[in-house]
């Protein structure tokens, strides 16, 4: 496609990235496997019937054997095992939580013994195959049916590859100049760096006649309605929206920052954290814990993650927060911020978080409010839901912002479909992947004409 | 072979199809004739899997099984590494089977079922082969090589360990058989080769092997059974599963390399995964055979293995099994024809070291003294657990290296020492000159 063929469509190319970027000092917190480490770990699994481990991932990796393929020495065919199932498996190997997933239903947990470290091994597999360069899948045969993704994040990805492998024509429409989603800008770098989601795309694309259209939000630069006329079928991956942010005293103050959006900047661009001392992260979710510890390794003297419930009452990992102990990170629980103090210099910067303690229910104990010193906010209460993209769409159902869809991924509205974070508010990469795949097969029906949409 | 990087071209992919006297399978990946291949829904569930083959579990007259019957051999916290068991042919009716076999061949033509069978007269076998025939099955394999319960009634190894018998009656078998027919050997047998030309005399168009072999997996110590144990009883079984496969393979190569034999084979004993089948294929066997691996971890094992013998002959440039059949066979040699003045030494890696010491208490208490502690190296810095090979006494004997816990670290290499070759049938005929002799003092 040319810009004359679509003029209301002012894409603009994929920006590279800097190279000074300050995620680049972040190493893997989790080294790789060796090859013996690999073989000795991989030999371990028992290749167990119906393994809860596959139950456990939602994109149903045939793990039990990948495992074996890599005990073998078949390692090209276990990263077939492992593609087949889930095409960003070397990310999601990296970025899982799989202590809470496959590994965590290991049947040897039950066996009081070290459950097999799946991630690990899916990682060897996969960084062997990128190694290599190998490509397992191509393209099926033209189907002269195209589809259009809102989004180029994991839940696209995934949509468009499967798509592809089906020989539908896919053009990814993304507002951002980068792509990868959330995998390039929000990720953890101690778990993957934004170079690497990048190469883990191209490689994604390799499969051929994937067209992104970079810096175009559809509902801005191009309406629903002309996405849906220029289209057979629309799938959306658009994710989340902005950080929620707080409406309270002071939120003016600079140094006040939503933390997906700090986390973006750390991971796209320089960034010099150099004059702040104390560091505080209001929230108690997965994205409060990774800033944390984002903020420890930038090199913040002291972090303190503020939450209003008590420890165990976080909905963020345990053993992420283990982990963000061990890097110095304090905690203070029961705090709800109810405004912001400026600096008595200029008064321009945020120099305290004024705070009530809450009682069990959650309620503000009288007498108790005060301030918590520090020179950096970054909020981790959540992020908007992109619903309203499609409000105005007939046919498409909204929940609390979340797009309503079936198992399928079909939205009330024919040739309509969605998946990831705008339809699950907000899970893993991984559900995003499964999400996506599952789409992209339902789309396939509907184009074959086999369902309605 | 390059690996296309676009992921829009298609790798030319290498033709697993194999072909064993005659009986053709779409890989060389056979059921061997045991519980696995016990029943029509069984071999059909294992094609679905990927199987190219199957031999149905011997069929005769049905017989009764005891209970318990299977043992297995547990290595150092890894179980069944070697395996065996005490039962016999099948017990289920033989129509059953045969119409089952009948059901299966239609089902997959394009698959290899081959009918084993162990009877006694020459009636018998001629009855019970026709029958088979009828089946629509594409071979017969001929169980010689049963080692318990079978033999005793005069069948089974008590065949295979008699050429005379086993000519006889595999003379019979090809007389009546329209289809192919294989041998299966009995590895109860000082020297395999006199069986193999036996079948081969008695005109098989190829033989299987091996069988099990004549074992006593274990014993009680506390109860002082024989294991496995029926009551308070036991008897000695057949021993199979991974840790049999040395023994498999050097009776594979022994009749691939016979002058005069020449017949197709099929590699039976220890198979576990691609590797295993390659090693058999690569000393002669045209299709290989699993029973234990199957019966421990599932008709599944065969895609790794269908897709890592595809690799491998992509890796190594073979388009067909035929090419790859017999490759290592060359190789196999007399001890009387091997280079005396060819000389190895062990190097030590020092950086894949992790100082554990394995390999100076081996050459210490178990081969010819010559690692020795770091702290005796010159200059030895006071930490460093790197052992010193002496290179002047090492024999180039292997066993530091088996017994070193990190893959690559000790390698074997080659030292030139100036002689010309010469093998010990060279010096005793031409009295060819041989180096020195090392670490023996
Ligand atoms: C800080 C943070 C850390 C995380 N860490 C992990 C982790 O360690 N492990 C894990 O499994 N998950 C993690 N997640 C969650 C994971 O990143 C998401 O679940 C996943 O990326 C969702 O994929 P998606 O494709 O649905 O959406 P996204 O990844 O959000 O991608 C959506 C894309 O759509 C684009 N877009 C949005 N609107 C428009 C529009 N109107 N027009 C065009 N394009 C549009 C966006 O720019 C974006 O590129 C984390 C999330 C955050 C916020
Ligand atoms: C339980 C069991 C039953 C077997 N029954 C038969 C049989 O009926 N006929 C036969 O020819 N071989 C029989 N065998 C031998 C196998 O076919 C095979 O030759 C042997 O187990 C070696 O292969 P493996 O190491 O893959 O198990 C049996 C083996 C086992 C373990
Ligand atoms: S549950 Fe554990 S042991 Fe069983 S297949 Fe999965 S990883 Fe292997
Ligand atoms: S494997 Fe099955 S048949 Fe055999 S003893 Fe166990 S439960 Fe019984
Ligand atoms: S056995 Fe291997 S690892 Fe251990 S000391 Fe010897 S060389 Fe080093």
């Amino acid at each position: 496609m040319t810009e004359s063929h679509t003029p209301r469509d002012p894409a603009t190319p994929r920006a590279p990235l800097s190279a000074d970027r300050a995620e680049s000092i972040f190493t893997d917190y989790k080294p790789a496997l060796t090859r013996d480490q690999a073989i000795t770990e991989a030999n371990r699994c028992l290749f167990c019937t119906d393994a809860p481990c596959v139950q456990a991932c939602p994109t149903h990796i045939d793990i039990p054997q990948f495992i074996r393929k890599i005990a073998t020495g078949n390692d090209e065919g276990s990263a077939r095992t492992i593609f087949s199932s889930n095409i960003l498996g070397m990310t999601c190997a990296r970025v899982c939580p799989v202590e809470v997933l496959c590994v965590g239903d290991c049947v040897y947990n039950d066996k009081g013994e070290p459950p097999i470290q799946i991630g690990k091994l899916q990682r060897y597999a996969t960084d062997l195959a990128f190694e290599k360069g190998t490509q397992f899948f191509e393209a099926g045969p033209d189907t002269g049916k195209s589809v259009g993704l809102v989004g180029a994040g994991p839940a696209s990805l995934a949509a468009a590859h499967r798509l592809r492998r089906l020989g539908h024509r896919v053009t990814i429409y993304e507002k951002r100049r980068v792509v990868g989603g959330l995998n390039t800008t929000g990720v953890a770098p101690h778990k993957l760096r934004a170079d690497a989601s990048l190469e883990e795309v191209d490689w994604v694309l390799a499969i051929g006649g994937i067209d992104v259209r970079t810096g175009v939000s559809i509902g801005t630069d191009l309406s629903f309605e002309e996405l849906e006329k220029r289209h057979d079928a629309v799938f959306v991956g658009a994710g989340l929206g902005a950080d929620t942010l707080l409406d309270a005293p002071g939120s003016q103050l600079a140094n006040i920052e939503g933390a997906v959006a700090w986390i973006e900047r750390m991971k796209l661009e320089k960034l010099d954290v150099s004059g702040f001392q104390h560091c505080v992260v209001v929230g108690g979710g997965n994205t409060a814990l990774d800033v944390v510890r984002e903020a420890r390794t930038l090199g913040i003297p002291k972090v303190t993650l503020l939450y209003r419930g008590h420890e165990a009452g976080m909905s963020g990992y345990e053993h992420e927060w283990e982990s963000a102990k061990v890097q110095g990170v304090g905690a203070a629980w029961r705090l709800q911020p109810i405004g912001f103090e400026a600096d008595v210099g200029a008064g321009k910067s945020v120099a305290g978080v004024k705070c009530v303690r809450l009682d069990e229910t959650k309620k503000a104990i009288p007498g108790t409010e005060h301030v918590v010193p520090c020179d950096l906010v970054l909020l981790a209460i959540g992020q908007s839901t992109l619903g309203s993209l499609l409000a105005s769409l007939p046919g498409v159902a909204l929940e609390k912002g979340r797009v309503v869809t079936d198992e399928q991924g079909r939205t009330g509205r024919r040739g309509l479909f969605a998946g990831g974070d705008c339809r699950n508010g907000g899970k893993e990469v991984v559900n995003a992947v499964a999400e996506g795949d599952t789409a992209a097969l339902a789309i396939d029906a509907y184009l074959k004409g086999n369902s309605h949409g | 072979m390059v690996e296309p990087s676009n992921g829009t071209k298609k790798n030319v992919s290498p033709s697993l199809v194999s072909n064993t006297g005659g009986i053709v399978s779409p890989n060389p990946f056979w059921l061997a004739s045991a519980p696995p291949a016990n029943s029509g829904g069984q071999v059909q569930r294992a094609f679905d899997a990927g199987w190219g083959g199957a031999v149905w579990k011997t069929l005769g007259q049905p017989i009764q099984n005891v209970s318990s019957r299977f043992g297995g051999m547990h290595a150092k916290g890894v179980r069944g590494v070697g395996f065996n068991n005490i039962e016999l042919i099948t017990d289920r009716p033989l129509e059953t089977n045969f119409r089952e076999i009948y059901d299966t061949k239609k089902k997959y033509p394009k698959h290899a079922v081959i009918v084993s069978l162990m009877v006694e007269t020459r009636e018998e076998w001629k009855d019970i082969i026709k029958r088979s025939i009828d089946t629509g099955a594409d071979g017969l394999e001929l169980n010689f090589g049963c080692p318990h319960g079978m033999c005793e009634r005069g069948m089974g190894s008590a065949v295979g360990q008699e050429p005379k018998v086993n000519q006889e009656i595999t003379s019979w078998a090809v007389e009546y058989s329209s289809i192919p027919v294989l041998v299966k050997l009995t590895p109860n047998v000082s020297d395999i080769r006199p069986h193999g030309m036996a079948a081969k005399r008695g005109g098989a168009h190829g033989v299987s092997l091996i069988n099990t072999i004549k074992s006593i997996i274990g014993v009680d110590i506390d109860s002082f059974a024989i294991e496995p144990r029926v009551q308070n009883l036991g008897t000695n079984g057949g021993y199979c599963g991974q840790a049999v496969r040395p023994i498999a393979l050097h009776m594979c190569a022994s009749l691939a390399r016979e002058e005069g034999f020449g017949l197709p084979i099929s590699g039976i004993g220890g198979v576990c995964n691609w590797r295993d089948a390659v090693e058999f294929i690569l000393l002669g066997s045209s299709s290989v055979q699993v029973c234990t691996e199957v019966m421990l971890r599932g008709y599944r094992i065969v895609e790794d293995m269908n897709e890592g013998l595809t690799q491998y002959m992509r890796d190594h440039g073979f388009a067909t099994i035929d090419e790859m059949v017999g490759k290592a066979v060359p190789n196999y040699s007399e001890w009387g024809d091997l280079d005396l003045n060819y000389e190895t030494i062990a190097k030590i890696d020092p950086d894949k070291c992790i100082g554990c010491n394995l390999c100076m208490t081996a050459c210490h208490d178990g081969a010819h003294q010559c690692i020795h502690p770091a702290s005796t190296k010159p200059g030895w810095d006071g930490k460093s657990r790197v052992p010193v090979v002496d290179e002047s006494e090492c024999v180039g004997c292997n066993l530091c290296q088996i017994v070193c816990p990190v893959s690559g670290c000790i390698t074997m290499e080659e030292v030139p020492n100036g002689f010309a070759p010469a093998t010990w049938n060279q010096h005793v005929e031409t009295g060819a000159q041989l180096r020195p002799k090392k670490g023996a003092h």
